[in-house]
């Protein structure tokens, strides 16, 4: 049991197409995975029915077209509870979308059930996506498949893609869909030894995904293996005419442009990234992922983003700010919970009493937060002045690539996976810190890929990001190949959820 | 900036949130922890630097004023808390 579960896209795709393997077998087995790994907590909803009639579908495809058939066909993958699927309940792990189903689907599901994915079910997540940890969930946390070495406390997946993170590091499914607004894609990736990649902004449609922070927020691949990465973005990407901000251009070919071969591309380190406090694992991997580049033939320059320090800052106004509109949303009256009303309650009361009851704190922290930045008087103070820093943060990136810098290599989290409970309980910013190195990524609208590069003396999985230039994820996943063959992590945790 | 508790109240009613009188303190407090983290945005020089609009340079795209789709109140009314004859139905309004 876990054999099939355990395959990468790749190797699941060669031997769904030698007909060694079945669709149907590679589901079954998920299924069973997913059974056993209850105390993860990584899916919230299991679609078993729907997933067996995917996969028989996709094995009369792969009989029919051969080699002809989508890579993804055949490929059993988890979806962010973030995502709308048409008829199956979709909270974004919060109470005020409480049994809410959608009478539509997500425009990123849509293309990967063309493609003849299989949907295993609805995974885990921050409350709206807003959190580091999963803790914020309104099903409770999922946990990390991975624990310190003698030491059996449950640690934090990461977040708020943690479920996907979860599940796909303890081989329940093959790959995840994430979402990424201010590192929700790649800390998760890092912190379970998974790969994850956020698109250039625009790359991959946003309709049908439940909005947290629409400038910022992509939705992308958490995979086991770059080769993964490459190929799911391939059938998520693409313009799509109901996201009037997804581009209008052509998606290449990712997986022939995975070559290893960054003789002469320069990767550019930058200096603000060494920061007070950094672990001294995270400061050693650095400097691995540095030699390992090296050693692949890619020059490597310093360089300097001189505004990295003030992209959390913008970060923690633009998305609270964003955030408070988008999720004006929510009052009761079309979908998801509503308030018992008293006599003589009205419609004001109905609202606040829903949203009181429907958000959990962080996500009410922050949509006042946004409400504050935004009001009369503040406006320019506050949320003008974090756009024009905005502005400042993606023209350091601009002038690095300017220069001749094809990807910039740093940390992808200042730590490991860090306990359950043990940050951000007194004070909500502890919690903001553990974005410092991929924040800025979204703020400049760039791709970024999390690589499982190391562990750390516990044996917990570290992650090393790579910055890509704007539409350039398939140079940038070239890099992260070169990457991931040399550090050549040693990917699954010893299974203790089945014990 | 400092959230004082009266602050929390205005901003809590402005996002139609209801807080209970006992936990405004704590909300001003947690406020305030956020916005003095953002602080630090006051030491950058923005001068004559533009608010990003939008972070991919592109033109809006237009689409003809027409209707693509709908037509389907019963699925848009099968999540509603309340609905009755084709329409959600909320505490009375206008007296």
């Amino acid at each position: 049991m876990g054999e099939l579960a355990g395959l990468t896209i790749s190797e699941a795709r060669a031997r769904l197409r030698k007909g060694e393997i079945t669709a149907r077998e590679i589901t079954e087995d998920c299924l069973a995975e997913i059974e056993a790994a209850a105390p993860l907590g990584a899916f919230v909803e299991v679609t078993a029915e729907k997933a067996l009639a995917m996969a028989d579908a996709a094995d009369a495809r792969l009989a029919a077209e051969g080699e002809a058939a989508p890579a993804m066909c055949g490929i059993p993958v988890g979806i962010k509870d973030l995502f709308c699927v048409e008829g199956v309940r979709t909270q974004a792990a919060s109470k005020i979308l409480d049994n809410f189903r959608p009478p539509y689907e997500s425009t990123v599901t849509a293309r990967l059930w063309q493609d003849g994915a299989v949907m295993l079910g609805k995974l885990n997540m921050d409350e709206f996506a807003m959190g580091s940890s999963n803790e914020t969930s309104h099903f409770g946390p999922a946990i990390n498949p991975w624990r310190a070495e003698g030491d059996s406390r449950p640690l934090t997946p990461g977040g708020s893609s943690g479920g996907s993170a979860a599940a796909v590091a303890a081989r329940l499914c093959l790959a995840a869909t994430g979402t990424d607004t201010g590192g929700s894609i790649r800390q998760p990736a890092a912190f379970t030894g998974i790969v994850g990649l956020k698109p250039t902004y625009g790359r991959v449609s946003r309709w049908g995904i439940v909005a947290f922070a629409s400038s910022l927020d992509q939705a992308g691949p958490m995979t086991r293996s770059v080769r993964d990465a490459a190929i799911m973005l391939q059938a998520m990407a693409g313009e799509d005419p109901r996201d009037s901000t997804s581009a209008p251009r052509p998606v290449p070919d990712f997986e022939a442009m995975l070559t290893g071969d960054i003789r002469g591309r320069r990767i550019g380190i930058p200096k603000e990234y060494r920061v007070e406090g950094m672990s001294a694992g995270i400061e050693a991997l650095w400097q691995a992922g540095i030699d390992m580049l090296r050693d692949a033939g890619a020059e490597i320059v310093d360089i300097s983003l001189p505004h990295t320090k003030y992209a959390l800052p913008a970060y923690y106004v633009i998305a609270p700010a964003e955030a408070s509109s988008n999720l004006a949303r929510y009052d009761g009256v079309r979908y998801g919970h509503r308030a018992k009303l008293a006599p003589g309650e009205g419609i004001v009361e109905m609202y606040e009493k829903t949203r009181a009851e429907g958000f959990g704190d962080e996500v009410k922290r922050r949509v006042m937060i946004g409400t504050y930045v935004l009001s009369a008087g503040y406006y320019d103070a506050y949320y003008n002045r974090a756009r024009k820093v905005r502005t400042l943060i993606r023209r350091d990136f601009e002038q690095a690539f300017a220069s001749g810098i094809d990807a910039v290599l740093t940390p992808a989290t200042p730590s490991t996976a860090f306990a359950l409970g043990e940050k951000g309980q007194d004070d909500p910013v502890e919690m903001y810190l553990n974005d410092i190195f991929t924040v800025p990524v979204n703020l400049a609208g760039l791709p970024g890929i999390s690589v499982p590069a190391g562990r750390d003396a516990k044996g917990l999985p570290l992650g090393l990001q790579l910055i890509g230039r704007p539409w350039e994820e398939g140079e940038m996943m070239n890099i992260a190949l070169a990457l991931e063959e040399r550090a050549g992590f040693d990917g699954a945790p010893s299974p203790w959820w089945k014990g | 900036m400092s959230i004082d508790r009266e602050t929390a109240r205005k901003v809590a009613h402005l996002a139609r949130i209801g807080v209970a009188e006992e936990a405004l303190d704590d909300l001003a407090r947690e406020l305030s922890a956020v916005l003095g983290f953002v602080e630090q945005l006051m030491e950058v020089d923005v001068e004559g630097v533009e608010p990003m609009v939008s972070v991919t340079p592109m033109t809006l795209k237009k689409r003809r004023d027409e209707v693509t789709d709908g037509g389907y109140p019963d699925r848009i009314l099968a999540n509603a808390p309340m609905a009755r004859e084709g329409f959600f139905v909320v505490p009375k309004v206008v007296e």
